[in-house]
């Protein structure tokens, strides 16, 4: 089937203009009737609820956190882009719309960049005034910084805690709300089915984390914002609650998922410690504003102190490789750049898996202090971590899992092939092509949660009427049934391995055959082991204790069990995906020089996929992607 | 290294606890200490014993998520450093490590480990905002000009994570430092001065509602906060108090 992913027509600078006019509305009285199912509290979610909330719309937000205020958004730590060419560096909307189409290598909808592109600079004024306390020159003004893939600076910042000063700010907005009886929060609540009736979006089954009853709510539209799916690696920098989950149940209900293999390998992680190892740490970009990716030129330096490497024994090869970006390439040019050195083995560190990030030219440039006023928390984190002093020596790094582009298919209202089911923020797959660049994650969760869902479901809404179906109906009670049913086979299957064990043999497959560098054969392989795995899962895993009141394996059980199903549609979009590009680098697909090589004559669409059921090959959609704006090019950091 | 454990164990909020021992064998130095607890939960799994319950997710001090009193102390031994950022290189092979749940009238026990912290959300829903509504003309942001000072310090209280270890820490069960944080944050800046006055009244008046002790300047909250809140914010939100109530 060729999806349609209902873009406004005509000139790009006035889409989202003209599709506001266009639009259908609820009247103001006529909102407190309909009620909006959100699940999920990050950037998207929070914002999202509390804006609807404003609106007048009745809202139930969900979160399997203790608290609104806890979701993964929370920990991004660099930046939040926007267009405000405040320092007269050549910034325009524009600009920020070719830098992520460009970035993004070409793969997304140029409609819905546009529009992000366009409300990224409401973002800034919308959490200023909500007292988000970003840095600031003495004048007073917004300081500024620069991120990767961008040649001017963009991105405004709140030291090293970003993401965490902007989800405070929707939390806020949120608790806001509840406060006005407009939103009733759900936490530690996590959902587990999505309600169909007939092929439309009409509630959630979800159980309480607390005390393991299977709840159900309806709505007349189920919003998604539940991040994304990169912990099916389990090594990763997300959260340890991050899950597909959400978005599987979606898919099981018919939902297609877009460019799962579209996944960002963050180059700047705390290398790993050894088998103990639990999650990944990122640190920040903006490191790279003042550190300098090296490692020595001759594999026998690798071992030695870094100060008995000479200046010329060190090759810089960010700088080398890429002279006008340098430092700054993107992610997953920087990533793959960092594996090749190793490959070469030339890495540092343990296993020789790591680079170095040096700040010693910055520090003697500006001194230490400047350097700790910008980046003190993560030189702390770094030390706290690896007991090593950043200051002192260079930091080692290496690449970690850290963000899905590919996500739910939604159109540009943001709503999935499901109608009534809308997808946000990193859960869906809309603007960030095959590769996201740094500090645009903030502004799409933002932007989706403040600026587009609060007109795009008004359109929807507008035509149906409210509360037809409610938790009466036999879709509700056969919903729970499922949900206990598997609950209740986690518990009885009385194996001899722990969910976590087999969550690590998962990731191991993922890592290796569907990471940095796939192949027809990797990825082939991983489409044979990962159901084999999956059978022994559902044979000896052992869940212990009882599905009444808390229980954390019940929690894991579920989420390790929908990675299963994921994996395979997310390594069979990688097989048939014939090209690199972006995020998604295929050994078959390289020049001479090892960049990627794109194949636009083929591969130029969102691959959006419908799940068959177990043990079923998925179904492949194609929605062709048109650049009427920017040109398709060779996309080059050189 | 080896370690004996010594863990607080409950089943639910109403059920009797105790503390139970276990050992953690083969722990790197490298790890965690919720890698360490991983380590002794997946034995507890083998060996069918239900694992510890805890409440983590960024394990990187961020999310505000963890946190149990570690030898007395929340957090643990580390200065300004939350649970899951604490490592075993901080203890010493053979180390016995008590591990208990957050302990103040406010936060009542789930199981085990976990308490039931909404207090805290109740405390922000009463007025710990600007009432800004999302608008595209809300105000271009440069047009308030904020000397960087006090965006400083608004940040300085704003970087609360919301773990609890100030109430943990208190032995008034005060919920002061996280409750004045957001008020000081609010209050210094433009765009939440208008509405200090009855944020910090409101604000006071959830926290007392809702459990928590008050402030009797034991500055145990400020030794115990991984993010190195200063008391300096209860003074500036005493203040706020008195100023609000002479209005």
């Amino acid at each position: 089937m060729i999806l349609d992913g209902k873009c406004p027509t005509g000139p790009i600078e006035n889409s989202w203009d003209k599709y506001r006019f266009e639009m259908k509305l609820v009247n103001p009285s006529n909102k407190r009737n309909y009620k909006i199912l959100m699940v999920g509290t990050g950037l998207a979610g929070g914002a999202g609820a509390a804006t609807l909330g404003e609106l007048g719309y009745k809202v139930e937000a969900f979160c399997y956190q203790d608290s609104a205020r806890r979701a993964h958004s929370i920990a991004a730590q660099g930046g939040i882009n926007a267009a405000k060419n405040y320092h007269n560096d050549g910034d325009s909307v524009y600009r920020l719309f070719y830098d992520t189409i460009k970035g993004g290598d070409f793969r997304a909808r140029e409609a819905d960049v546009w529009r992000l592109s366009q409300v990224s600079n409401n973002i800034i004024d919308q959490c200023v005034a909500q007292g988000v306390p970003f840095a600031r020159e003495y004048s007073g003004l917004l300081a500024n910084r620069s991120f990767g893939g961008a040649q001017v600076s963009r991105t405004f910042y709140a030291r090293g805690q970003t993401g965490q000063q902007l989800l405070l700010g929707a939390y806020q907005a949120l608790s806001r709300q509840v406060k006005a009886g407009t939103v009733k929060l759900h936490p530690r609540t996590e959902m587990l089915d999505l309600v169909v009736v007939d092929g439309v979006a009409k509630g959630i089954t979800v159980r309480n984390l607390t005390t393991g009853a299977i709840e159900s709510h309806w709505g007349d539209a189920v919003v998604l914002a539940t991040g994304g799916y990169v912990n099916v690696y389990y090594l990763s920098t997300n959260a340890m609650g991050c899950s597909v989950t959400a978005a599987w149940k979606a898919c099981e209900k018919g939902a297609y998922m877009a460019n799962p293999c579209y996944t960002q390998i963050h180059p700047t992680c705390i290398p790993q410690h050894g088998d103990q190892q639990s999650k990944l740490t990122l640190m920040s970009e903006s490191l790279r504003n003042d550190g300098r990716c090296w490692v020595p030129k001759k594999a026998e330096d690798c071992e030695k102190p870094v100060t008995e490497i000479a200046e010329d024994d060190r090759d810089y090869y960010l700088e080398r490789k890429y002279p006008s970006f340098g430092n700054l390439a993107p992610r997953d040019i920087a990533s793959r750049a960092a594996k090749e050195q190793c490959d070469d083995g030339r890495g540092v560190g343990p296993g020789k898996r790591g680079v170095y990030l040096d700040f010693q030219a910055s520090i003697d440039r500006v001194g230490q202090p400047i350097i700790q006023e910008r980046y003190g928390n993560l030189f702390e984190m770094y030390e706290k971590i690896t007991d090593e002093n950043g200051y002192k020596q260079p930091m080692r790094i290496y690449p970690a899992p850290h963000y899905a582009m590919g996500g739910l298919w939604v159109d540009y209202n943001c709503m999935s092939n499901i109608p009534g089911l809308f997808v946000l923020g990193e859960a869906n797959f809309s603007v960030h092509g095959a590769n996201r660049l740094g500090a645009s994650a903030l502004m799409q969760g933002l932007s989706d949660g403040y600026f587009v869902i609060p007109y795009t479901i008004g359109s929807y809404l507008a035509g149906i009427k409210p509360g037809v179906i409610t938790e009466e109906h036999a879709a509700f009670k056969q919903s729970r049934e499922e949900v206990e049913s598997r609950i209740d086979k986690f518990i009885n299957i009385k194996g001899s391995r722990s969910v976590a064990s087999f969550h690590r043999a998962l990731g191991k497959i993922m890592w290796e055959d569907v990471g940095m560098a796939r192949s027809k054969e990797s990825l082939t392989s991983a489409l044979q082991a990962i159901p084999k795995l999956r059978d022994e899962f559902w044979q000896d895993v052992k869940v212990t204790g009882s599905k009444v009141g808390r229980n954390g394996q019940i929690e894991d059980a579920g989420r390790v069990a929908d990675f299963f199903e994921f994996a395979q549609v997310f390594a069979a979009d990688a097989l048939h995906r014939e090209e690199s590009c972006g995020g998604h680098f295929r050994i078959e697909h390289q020049t001479d020089d090892g960049e990627a090589t794109r194949d636009d004559e083929n591969f130029c669409y969102a691959a959006a996929w419908e799940y068959k059921g177990v043990g079923k090959a998925p179904e492949l959609h194609k929605e062709p992607l048109k650049f009427e704006n920017i040109k398709l090019a060779v996309r080059s950091y050189k | 290294m080896d370690l004996t454990l010594y863990v607080w164990r409950q089943e639910g909020p109403d059920a009797k606890g105790k503390l139970e021992q276990y050992e953690a064998k083969d722990v790197s130095p490298d790890s965690s200490f919720l890698e360490m607890m991983d380590i002794v939960n997946e034995d507890l799994i083998t060996s069918g014993i239900d694992p510890i319950e805890l409440d983590n997710d960024c394990r990187e001090g961020i999310c505000g998520t963890c946190g149990c009193v570690i030898n007395g102390i929340p957090h643990g031994p580390q200065k300004e450093t939350t649970t899951c950022q604490l490592h075993m290189r901080q203890f010493q092979d053979g180390d016995s490590i008590t591990i208990e749940p957050w302990r103040a009238k406010a936060f009542p026990v789930i199981k085990d480990l976990v308490v039931d912290r909404s207090a805290l959300d109740n405390i922000i829903q009463s007025g710990g905002y600007t009432s800004a509504y999302t608008g595209e003309l809300i105000g271009e942001a440069n047009n308030t000009l904020i000397p960087k000072p006090i965006a400083e310090y608004s940040m300085d209280a704003a970087a609360c994570i919301g773990c609890g270890a100030c109430v943990a820490a208190c032995p008034n069960g005060s919920a002061m430092l996280f409750t004045s944080a957001k008020v000081a944050q609010l209050a210094v800046l433009p765009q939440g001065a208008v509405e200090a006055a009855e944020r910090v009244e409101e604000m006071t008046e959830a926290m007392l509602n809702a459990g928590f002790g008050n402030c009797s300047n034991h500055y145990e909250c400020e030794a115990a906060c991984p993010q190195g809140i200063s008391v300096k914010f209860i003074a500036k939100a005493n203040r706020e108090y008195i100023k609000a109530q002479a209005k």
